[in-house]
């Protein structure tokens, strides 16, 4: 069996290579001093400068942090409600619509929903006056709706694994169920419910296609400026945003996965 | 228990039926199930030169005359003109051919990890899971740079001396291929991953004993259990990929022409919201067997769940 290793080991090192040397090339030339993104010139740093001085960049990456964080806490919420009813509720009426309901904006195309949802906001304006404009409070909404998909998915997994018995001793023991759940299921799930949280903001940190639709004038995200810059071509400023991104969700996963698994320890 | 503690818990439990199922299906339903009502009914509408473009579906007329006006223009448009039947065609060659070649990379990658010794799995594994957390827009960007004319791709083949002149590659479909299985392969792993670690090895060592050969034992035994992993694995990587924009936007050229990047155009750039309500509409019809498909999937695999 050991002998026959080596042909899967290959496809597996090729397919890490895959993934990773465009991440690792497009880093490599944020430190190139040359305009050309592809003709290496020697170190610099300078297009880091040049990023920390560009303000329209800057204000969207702001504006995107704020979207993606109040987006990400919602969607913590509405996602493990949403675990709750289909894990400590088996059985309700309608339970395979609000299955397919859960499951379908994990895969929808981004074209459909930020279309749909835009007609919606358009309608309800003319309707009932609300949301007056679109920008923050709209693109937070269509954030929601898709991100709470993926809390959803990660607090159930969680909770499908949990031990019962704890909660059932408190209930025993007389303990309102809010208060078991409060007291005793919210800690038992909490690296779940932060790996949704980051999951969540760095889904919203990441969509142009939905915000383009549900953006209205003056707020532009991140990715819509990184989006126009690059149609022109590639960028060396692009290429240290990247970096920056790339450095930050490492960092964000690697949090994440340490709950998790300091999590399994303790257990 | 007391009756009164009993009436305690029930209305407790009705209290969290209703927080718990109540609030995530009113979010859906007014936030995702309502838009596609509107678009339907958008997608039956005229375009015109209006705030908002399009025209009402129906006017009361004097003395309760309710006049309707229903267009089936565009989606006859989408049906009838070559352009949006060429459209419709490519998304679906360009899913189905992604769809494959995911299969293709990821199916072994999924086995080699999931056979790869319990210390190795876990690094493994979130090397995979790593990417999917990177922007994808950037990702996408990322190969630009390689694919381009002068860039580090033929760079490379230059130097080795595999080449002569540079090949393009950037803004033709062999792009918006290798952008595709780059930005989903790690759909394609992940429930792969998932089936193929709850197979039982004794199958495979009991087919051992009688005398079957591993690569036949393979094929007879691990690629038929791990069906459902591949399916929902498929369906992942399919369903997405058909409304696809960014990737064929900026990785394709003018033939790589796919319902997401088509639907994108007719809003934005000539601001025809029917049509595109339209496009939306076909859009979903075609998405919606796979996705049912998924969804009976995903319940099988539940209820088989030990």
């Amino acid at each position: 069996m050991k002998r026959q290793r080596w042909p899967l080991l290959s496809v597996l090192a090729f397919g890490y290579a895959f993934l990773y040397v465009p991440i690792l090339l497009l880093i490599l030339y944020s430190f190139n001093e040359s305009r050309l993104v592809t003709v290496w010139s020697g170190f610099s740093t300078k297009w880091y400068g040049e990023l920390f001085r560009n303000t329209q960049l800057l204000d969207a990456a702001w504006l995107s942090v704020r979207i993606a964080a109040t987006n990400a806490t919602f969607a913590v919420v509405l996602g493990t409600l949403a675990a709750n009813a289909m894990v400590r509720h088996r059985h309700f009426r309608g339970r395979t619509g609000f299955e397919l309901l859960i499951t379908a904006p994990l895969v929808m195309p981004d074209v459909i929903i930020g279309l749909s949802l835009l007609l919606l906001f358009v309608a309800m304006q003319q309707g009932i006056g609300w949301p007056d404009g679109r920008g923050f409070t709209t693109i937070t909404i269509a954030h929601i709706t898709f991100s709470m998909a993926y809390v959803a998915v990660i607090v159930r997994a969680r909770l499908l694994q949990l031990d019962r018995s704890l909660e059932e001793a408190a209930m025993d023991l007389g303990a309102r169920p809010l208060t078991v759940y409060l007291r005793i299921t919210l800690p038992l799930i909490a690296p779940a419910l932060l790996a949704g949280w980051l999951l969540a903001f760095t889904l919203s940190l990441d969509d142009l296609v939905i915000a383009s639709f549900v953006a209205g004038p003056g707020s532009t995200t991140l990715p819509m400026v990184i989006y126009s810059s690059v149609r022109l071509g590639v960028s060396p400023q692009i290429n240290a945003l990247a970096t920056i991104i790339v450095a930050i969700v490492t960092l964000a996963v690697l949090i994440a996965a340490l709950a998790l698994r300091g999590e399994r320890a303790r257990r | 228990m007391s009756r009164s503690m009993q009436d305690q818990a029930r209305s407790d439990r009705r209290l969290s039926r209703l927080i718990n199922i109540g609030l995530p299906y009113v979010w859906l339903g007014l936030f995702f199930l309502l838009p596609f009502v509107i678009v339907l009914h958008i997608s039956l509408a005229e375009s015109t030169l209006a705030q908002p473009p399009y025209t009402a579906l129906w006017h009361w007329l004097d003395r309760g005359l309710l006049q309707i006006e229903i267009n089936l223009g565009n989606f006859l448009l989408v049906f009838e003109d070559d352009l949006y039947a060429w459209a419709l065609w490519h998304s679906l060659q360009v899913a189905f051919v992604s769809t494959v070649l995911c299969l293709l990379l990821g199916y072994p990658m999924a086995y080699a990890i999931a056979t790869s010794a319990s210390r190795w799995r876990l690094i493994l594994l979130m090397l995979i899971i790593l990417p999917f957390w990177t922007s994808f827009l950037i990702r996408v960007y990322a190969w630009i740079g390689i694919l381009q004319t002068n860039g580090l791709l033929n760079d490379l083949l230059l130097w080795l001396g595999l080449i002569e002149t540079p090949l393009s590659i950037l803004h033709t479909p062999t792009a918006v291929y290798i952008g595709v299985v780059y930005s989903y392969l790690p759909f394609m792993i992940l429930p792969l991953y998932a089936n193929l670690t709850r197979l039982d090895p004794i199958l495979l060592e009991a087919a051992a004993d009688l005398g079957c050969r591993p690569l036949r034992a393979f094929f007879r035994i691990t690629v038929p259990l791990s069906l459902p992993g591949i399916l929902a694995g498929s369906m992942l990587v399919f369903i997405p990929v058909v409304g696809e924009f960014v990737i064929p936007d900026l990785l394709g050229g003018p033939e790589s022409l796919m319902l997401g990047k088509l639907l994108w155009t007719e809003f934005f750039s000539n601001t025809d919201w029917p049509l595109a309500s339209a496009l939306a509409i076909v859009l979903l019809g075609i998405l919606v067997v796979p996705f049912v498909m998924m969804q009976r999937l995903q319940q099988r695999l539940e209820e088989n769940r030990p």
